[in-house]
Parts: C-alpha cells; sequence; structure tokens
C-alpha cells in the first residue's frame, strides 16, 4: 500500500532530509497533514527534524498483533523531538536498558513482519 | 426540553459465546429491555446502535437496519462507531433526539462479537481504534498504549502496580453475584502481581477479558412516560461528549485524559450537579489504569490520588464512592461496542435498586456513567438521577 505523505517522511528519518511539519505558532506535527492538530492552521511548513530525541514513555508489549507477532517482546516508545513527538520501536536495547529521559535517535528500518518501513529508536 | 427517561434496560450475559452471531446477541438484548419497559413495538421510532469491529469480526457492514429487525422493529436505525464508546455515543445521539422533541420513544445500544476471532486477530482489531500510520505501525497495542499512558503516570504522580493490583481485586469481588459478568470470582493482590505481563507494565489481571455481548435501553420522553403510565423512574439528567487528538503522541500529556474532563463538565453542567452529589460511578475501566484516570477526569479524586483510590477502600462497595459495583469491564466484560449502553442498564439498575448490588447503596441519587473510546480520543459521560 502507499500512503503518499507518509512514506516520504518515514523514508527520511536518519538522512539529512527528516522534517517534521511547523505552523506558525511553532506546534509541530507529522505528515500527511493540511492543518495543525493543535491550532488548526493552514500554513505548514517543512522543518529539519531533530537528530536527537528524548524517551518520555514506553512498553515492553508481550502480547502482539500479527504484524508483530515474530518480534515479542519489543519495546514500543514515545519520544519528544523537540516541537514534535513520534512513536518507534526501539532496537538494540532491553526494557531494562531504557528509562524516561534517554536520549534516543530516529531512523527507518524494515518491520521483519510485514516488510513495512518503521520508525525505529536506537539509544544515543 | 423534553426529559429523558430510562423506561427500559436489558442485558445478555457477558462472555465467551464465540457461536453466537451479533444479530443473536442484539435481539436479547432489545428483547429484554422492551419487555422492561413495556412499550408498544409500533411506538419505537428509532434505533441507535453501537458496534465497533463487526466488519472485521462477522464481515457484517450496514448493522443498523439488521439489529433494528433482530429487535423486532421497523424503523429507522443508525450504526455509531467511536471504537469502545460507540454505544455511549449511541445512547447520546438517542438522548439528543428526544429532548429536541423529534421524537419519543428510541431504542439504544450496542453489540460486540469478537471470541470468534483467534486472540491475535483481536488484538489487531481493537488496534484500528489507535493511529494506523503513527502508532499501530510502531507496534502500539490497545494494551501497549494503555501501558504507555500507565508508565507516565507512575513517572508524574508516583503510584504502583500494586494500586493497580487493588482495582482489579475490587472488580472482581463486584461482579462475583452479577448474573451478567464474565468473571465472577474473586482474585487477590497476589494472584494479580504475579499474572503474565501484556505490555509493561500492564500484567494479565490489568486488562479487561475479550467478550460477546449486548446491551439495550428504551429511553423515551418524559411526556411519554407520564401519558402512557410508564414505570420509569430513572432520567437521563445530563449528558456531554469530549474529544482530543487520535494519537498519544499529540496529546499534551499522557497521564490525563482532557476529553473525559470535557465529557464529565458538560454533563454535570446538563444537569445542575457536581462531582461532590455523585454517589455512584460506572467508569471504562478496561485496563486498571483507565479507572484511575476516569476517576480523575470524573472530578471525584484529584489527579495523583484515583491511583490509590481503591487500596484505601475509597472505591469499593463499602467506600466513600462505590466504583464498578457492576464488576467493570474488568470482571463484568467489555464487549467494546456494548459497553457504553451496559454502564446505562447497570446504573439505571443500581439506581432503581434491582440491581443485585443495589444493598451497597444507600438512598442513592446521582449516578455517572463514563464510556472511553480508543486512548480517551473519545469520550462519553451521563449523569442518571433517581425519583425519590
Amino acid at each position: 500500500m502507499t500512503d503518499h505523505g507518509y512514506d516520504e517522511w518515514v523514508e527520511a528519518l536518519g538522512t539529512d532530509e527528516a522534517f517534521y511539519l511547523e505552523c506558525p505558532d511553532g506546534h509541530g506535527s507529522l505528515p500527511p497533514r493540511r492543518t495543525c492538530p493543535h491550532c488548526g492552521a493552514t500554513e505548514l511548513t517543512e522543518t529539519p527534524l531533530p537528530a536527537e530525541g528524548t524517551v518520555e514513555t514506553y512498553t515492553e508489549v508481550h502480547v502482539a498483533g500479527p504484524d508483530f507477532a515474530g518480534q515479542t517482546p519489543y519495546v514500543t516508545a514515545i519520544a519528544s523531538f523537540g516541537a514534535v513527538r513520534l512513536t518507534g520501536v526501539l532496537r538494540d536495547a532491553t526494557a531494562e536498558g531504557v528509562d524516561v529521559g534517554d536520549t534516543v535517535g530516529v531512523e527507518t528500518a524494515e518491520n521483519p513482519d510485514t516488510g513495512d518501513a518503521t520508525v525505529v529508536f536506537r539509544p544515543r | 426540553m423534553n426529559d429523558v427517561r430510562i423506561a427500559g434496560v436489558g442485558l445478555t450475559p457477558f462472555g465467551r459465546q464465540p457461536e453466537r452471531t451479533g444479530r443473536d446477541l442484539f435481539a436479547e438484548a432489545a428483547l429484554a429491555a422492551r419487555e422492561d419497559a413495556g412499550v408498544a413495538r409500533e411506538a419505537f421510532e428509532g434505533l441507535h446502535y453501537g458496534n465497533f469491529m463487526g466488519a472485521l469480526a462477522e464481515r457484517q457492514g450496514h448493522q443498523g437496519p439488521l439489529m433494528a429487525e433482530a429487535a423486532g422493529l421497523d424503523c429507522p436505525a443508525t450504526r455509531h462507531e467511536s471504537a469502545c464508546a460507540s454505544a455511549g455515543v449511541a445512547v447520546r445521539h438517542a438522548v439528543q433526539a428526544i429532548r429536541a422533541g423529534e421524537h419519543d420513544v428510541l431504542l439504544a445500544g450496542g453489540m460486540e462479537r469478537m471470541t470468534n476471532l483467534p486472540t491475535t486477530e483481536v488484538t489487531e482489531s481493537l488496534a484500528i481504534a489507535a493511529d494506523e500510520l503513527f502508532e499501530v505501525r510502531a507496534g502500539m497495542t490497545f494494551p501497549g498504549a494503555y501501558a504507555l499512558m500507565a508508565r507516565a503516570y507512575f513517572e508524574e504522580y508516583g503510584g504502583s502496580r500494586e494500586d493497580l493490583a487493588h482495582i482489579a481485586v475490587k472488580n472482581h469481588a463486584n461482579a462475583v453475584p452479577n448474573e451478567f459478568a464474565q468473571y465472577r470470582r474473586e482474585v487477590t493482590v497476589e494472584e494479580a502481581m504475579d499474572s503474565p505481563p501484556v505490555a509493561t507494565p500492564l500484567h494479565l489481571f490489568d486488562a479487561c477479558p475479550i467478550t460477546d455481548g449486548a446491551s439495550a435501553v428504551v429511553l423515551v420522553s418524559d411526556d411519554y412516560a407520564e401519558e402512557h403510565g410508564l414505570d420509569a423512574p430513572v432520567r437521563i439528567a445530563g449528558s456531554g461528549q469530549g474529544g482530543d487528538n487520535l494519537a498519544l503522541q499529540d496529546r499534551e500529556a499522557f497521564s490525563r485524559t482532557p476529553a473525559a474532563t470535557e465529557a464529565a463538565e458538560a454533563a454535570y453542567d446538563d444537569a445542575g450537579v457536581g462531582p461532590d452529589d455523585v454517589d455512584v460511578a460506572e467508569v471504562h475501566d478496561c485496563f486498571t489504569i483507565a479507572e484511575v484516570l476516569a476517576v480523575e477526569s470524573l472530578g471525584l479524586f484529584e489527579h495523583g490520588e484515583g491511583v490509590s483510590a481503591a487500596r484505601e477502600g475509597r472505591t469499593t462497595r463499602d467506600g466513600e464512592l462505590p466504583v464498578n459495583l457492576s464488576g467493570g469491564l474488568k470482571a463484568k466484560g467489555h464487549p467494546v461496542g456494548a459497553t457504553g449502553g451496559a454502564q446505562i442498564v447497570e446504573m439505571a439498575k443500581l439506581l432503581r435498586g434491582d440491581h443485585v448490588n443495589s444493598d451497597a447503596l444507600s438512598d442513592p441519587r446521582v449516578g455517572v456513567t463514563h464510556n472511553a473510546g480508543g486512548t480517551v480520543a473519545s469520550a462519553v459521560v451521563h449523569v442518571l438521577e433517581v425519583d425519590r
């Protein structure tokens, strides 16, 4: 399946082209969007995404759907990258090795169960 | 404005009944509600019906007319989908239509058939309530989403897995005498703590079960109840709905659910009551942490205090404010598209005095129901009051 807007965004993660959308008030969001999810503004500008983020919360998932069934247990986290937050799978670390406040980098990697491009965090 | 009265209520037993069709489940609940109400078939002017995953579980869309027919009715019907808040939204639409004077008699409720699918497919189906691109593709499951909220709550306010275990213990104890409940057995804190992890910090006993079931309520205008001499002592005195960004990552905080606060404030304002007037609550405890977030959003406890309310006995059946006397989603079960209606059913009976756990309350006047969709991007709150 092609998801125009999202596909280009996820493929750019981890490269110099990585970006998020910024509205005139500085709110961050992710494409595809025509409106800011925080204030409804329609002028959204592609802005460079910081290379490092901070883990805000995480969970080690033991019961997964079919798309992640071969990877349990795995860690899903939400990390803040300045004006925007991303949800991703943490690789190269177990749940014991991560904590709220840790610094992570972000890139795109393949989901081995589906072949889809997935947001992946790695400890920095 | 026409006041809305609950003329009749009906439920199926909640539990594993994978061989039963959705239409049979809803028919059972609807016929029970119709019998309880004693309203003529010809009087029904519409059905507002909640269902979440029927297109996946039964490959059945367009369920509104199917379910009106199953209920033995000949009237227009609409299916409402707002994830686990589907039936709460359906009830709210019926309430609004009666209040607006457009209708006098409506059926509302919902149904979910789930256990005919294997657990991995149920997990996948429930996840469609989350953001497919930004959450599900990053491995977020439904329990995983609440686990992310639970960890954020612990970070901000404190609290522990043991606090959450006390919520499971309380709700299981409440479900024991409830003939409609899925799990009619007590559990201990130790059992809950020792259960296997689902999505840390949440373990199996923090999660509601996968459930088949249906709920139905007959709602009538005050005028209709009076004209026809109906015995309908419970009114839906307040209704409110709130919304939030769909994806957790776009919320201001993960440790609070402002959509439920918005719904509660609207419902209280509508009914002319406040949190201090509430005698009993049925809240959306799809996970133990969800009960914490619910009672805080409803203004029943301060932020940070809800997590220890069950452990301190404040929300148990003998406590100052019993929460989930039905057993809640945790022990009564959670057929997702039926739950919001089932909460109205349980609360109406608690207030009328014919619920098996009504004896836990002394002259209750005001009850509140809280129904949430997804990670509370949708929330519906109703205030019920009983004539005294």
